[in-house]
């Protein structure tokens, strides 16, 4: 089908306001994805998959404006033992950052090997990628990967012992960050990879997976708490035989966030599982928009969102579970729930299964809530004033989210931040 | 200690009175029960004393301890030493039984500008307390009733009672749903505090929990009104004869 001209005009006003590299060994890669960019076209509210969500700001030429703030320019997991990489602005900063040296993992930065002529990560960047735009498009995800200059090339080998902590600052009040990560992860290694901090005024952020067989990854990450801030974030993953990804998202505030997971199983005994937590405030809107693909026997997947929202925030859930014909035996789970502190907060939820395997357990809910009445008097009567009761009340909802997270050091971190958020918003 | 006069108390929502004009002076260290037919008040009286929202005060006065309850929040009720035992314990997923404890425990103590308790402290008295009542360690860390057999759920409104040591216990129809050995129990958490400083309201359709907590006196309400008041034997009657003798005596 033809695109719309305003599409067409759109996109063309995007792309001109880039500069694609043409050297090294992405190059190929990123024309492709340039081409990709132009024959989808960029994300338009009429599209099926953008509808509860204005895809203007993530598209727009222009600059957007988010100013700096100083507290949130600390890394939540600060407190941790990490391997830290500091990002500011978007751009890698060796100073702030701790050396890139282990053992069991290579870390390459994408701005320091991208002229070279040839890259072990040739095989991946944008492979994964490019997979993921079909059955939707996801064109934010090929304009990052044509465009973005930075990112981490992460080669994990075997058991890396300490989180490799990506940190991502803000220096300036207009910038708009692209970052574009791949991982390897070999057979039977493991990992974990924490993302925090504001990134920029924009953010597009896109991570690739390749998970072997036997490996794990565990992805926790906080997104930035600027209010003004806009970020679209995809995580495409593949998983081969008895691998893991478990991937969590904590989010507080943000203009507009857009969280997409395209995550394919296609090795036998399989586990992957996409959960988070979100709560906003006011001028809030985050979007969760998840597909799971199981193309193996005895998948196991998980998606679990849970959302708090107040004032007017809105949130938004697209998951799907797709189970091909030979995805016997698959365990599908999926539950998006909101919590709505007033009449002025909407959630919007669309929940899909495809299944064309016929021995499979596939179980999906979604609903929508305000506080249980019952539940603050009783805890009213025992002494709880009704400030308090809320916010216990709320972090119980979060918790089935909050319990995706495995490493409890990393979990208490997350619930603290929870608390504090609850303690100064409500 | 608990002082009602001539209270009046409508529904929110529909223009219906429900209690109508009850007095009821409790003294500190008695236990007093109050018996009588469905509907004839005895829960409202217990929520609209606990500050629940729906009910209209339209006249008359509660005092606990020489204060106006009435216009407190229900929070700042619990903190003056009024407690509740619902006849249905409220589940709360995802809240664990020993962290609702120790917030309600240190949000009393708080609310009455004392010190919180220290977390060995707590432990301590919550060990120690749900022991006597048979709770285990496994119900301690559950959320708060779910998952709790009937006979749970009322042990551990007792083991609330316990920790919290208010000075004014209401028991609504607590007996509700336990076999009788659950009510021993129950009874016996309910007389190991009983003290001076205390006193009890139990509202109950059954004599046999007056066998296990001996009462004071029996008051009998009827039509949102206390009707008759005597001793125990009052609650013997009404066992072995029902209501409608009383009933046709006095109205």
């Amino acid at each position: 089908m033809a695109l719309a001209q305003t599409k067409i005009t759109a996109t063309q006003e995007r792309l001109n306001a880039l500069r694609l590299s043409q050297s090294g060994w992405s190059a190929s890669a990123r024309a492709d994805a340039h081409g990709r960019v132009i024959a989808m076209g960029l994300p338009v509210r009429r599209d099926e998959y953008w509808k509860y969500t204005r895809p203007d700001e993530l598209t727009s030429p222009n600059v957007i404006n988010a100013e700096v703030s100083a507290e949130d320019n600390t890394s939540i997991f600060g407190s941790l033992d990490c391997l830290s990489i500091v990002f500011e602005d978007g751009i890698f900063n060796a100073e702030k950052s701790d050396k890139l040296e282990d053992a069991e993992i290579t870390l390459e930065l994408l701005s320091e090997v991208n002229d070279l002529d040839i890259h072990w990560a040739t095989g991946l960047y944008g492979v994964l990628e490019t997979k993921g735009q079909a059955p939707v498009d996801r064109p934010l995800a090929a304009l990052n990967t044509a465009f973005a200059r930075e990112g981490l090339l992460m080669h994990v080998k075997g058991t890396v012992a300490k989180p490799i902590s990506l940190i991502y600052l803000q220096n300036s009040d207009n910038d708009d960050v692209m970052l574009h990560h791949i991982i390897k992860m070999d057979k039977g290694a493991s990992v974990t990879i924490l993302e925090s901090g504001p990134v920029g005024a924009r953010c597009n952020i896109v991570m690739e997976a390749e998970i072997e067989d036997g490996a794990s990854l565990n992805h926790v990450r906080a997104q930035g708490r600027n209010h003004e801030r806009r970020a679209t974030t995809h995580l495409f993953a593949r998983l081969n035989k008895k691998s893991q990804l478990k991937s969590f998202t904590l989010t507080m505030n943000g203009a507009l966030t857009r969280n997409e997971a395209f995550i394919e199983i296609c090795g036998d005994d399989s586990v992957a599982h996409i959960a988070g937590a979100s709560v906003g405030d006011g001028a809030f809107h985050h979007d969760d928009t998840v597909f799971i693909i199981h193309d193996a026997l005895r998948g196991e997947s998980r998606q679990v969102f849970k959302k708090v929202l107040r004032n007017g925030a809105t949130g938004v859930f697209q998951g799907k579970i797709l189970v091909k014909p030979d995805a016997q035996k698959t365990d599908g789970y999926q539950i998006s729930q909101s919590l709505l502190l007033d009449d002025d907060s909407q959630f919007l939820a669309k929940p899909e299964l495809e299944i064309y395997a016929d021995d499979v357990v596939c179980s999906h809910g979604s609903t929508s809530g305000a506080i249980d009445e019952e539940a603050i008097f009783y805890l009213n009567s025992r002494g709880i004033p009704k400030v308090e009761a809320t916010n216990l009340l709320t972090l119980a909802f979060l918790a089935e989210a909050l319990s995706e997270v495995e490493d409890e050091d990393i979990a208490e971190v997350m619930e603290r931040r929870l608390e504090d958020w609850l303690t100064r918003r409500l | 200690m608990l002082e009602i006069k001539n209270l009046k108390v409508s529904l929110e929502e529909e223009d219906k009175q429900i209690l109508n004009g009850v007095d009821l002076t409790v003294n500190a260290g008695k236990v007093h029960a109050i018996m009588g037919p469905n509907g004839s008040g005895k829960s409202t009286l217990s929520y609209v004393l606990s500050g629940r929202d729906g009910y209209e005060v339209t006249d008359g006065s509660a005092h606990l301890l020489g204060e106006d309850i009435l216009d407190m929040e229900p929070e700042e009720r619990a903190a003056a030493g009024l407690f509740l035992a619902f006849q249905y314990p409220v589940e709360i997923p995802g809240v664990g039984n020993m962290t609702f404890l120790r917030t309600a425990v240190n949000g009393q103590r708080k609310a009455r500008g004392q010190e919180e308790m220290s977390a060995a402290d707590f432990l301590k008295q919550v060990r120690a307390k749900a022991k006597s009542l048979k709770i285990d360690a496994d119900m301690l860390k559950r959320p708060v009733n779910v998952g709790f057999s009937g006979g749970e759920k009322k042990r551990n409104e007792i083991l609330q009672m316990a920790m919290l040591e208010p000075k004014m216990c209401i028991l609504d129809e607590t007996d509700s749903g336990l076999d009788v050995d659950a009510m021993k129990l129950v009874a016996e958490g309910v007389n190991a505090l009983r003290d001076e400083g205390r006193a009890f309201l139990v509202i109950t359709h059954y004599q046999r929990l007056l066998d296990h907590i001996k009462p004071d006196l029996v008051h009998i309400m009827a039509d949102g009104r206390i009707v008759k008041t005597g001793g125990p034997e009052l609650a013997l009657e009404v066992e072995n004869n029902g209501y409608a003798d009383i009933l046709a005596e006095v109205m």
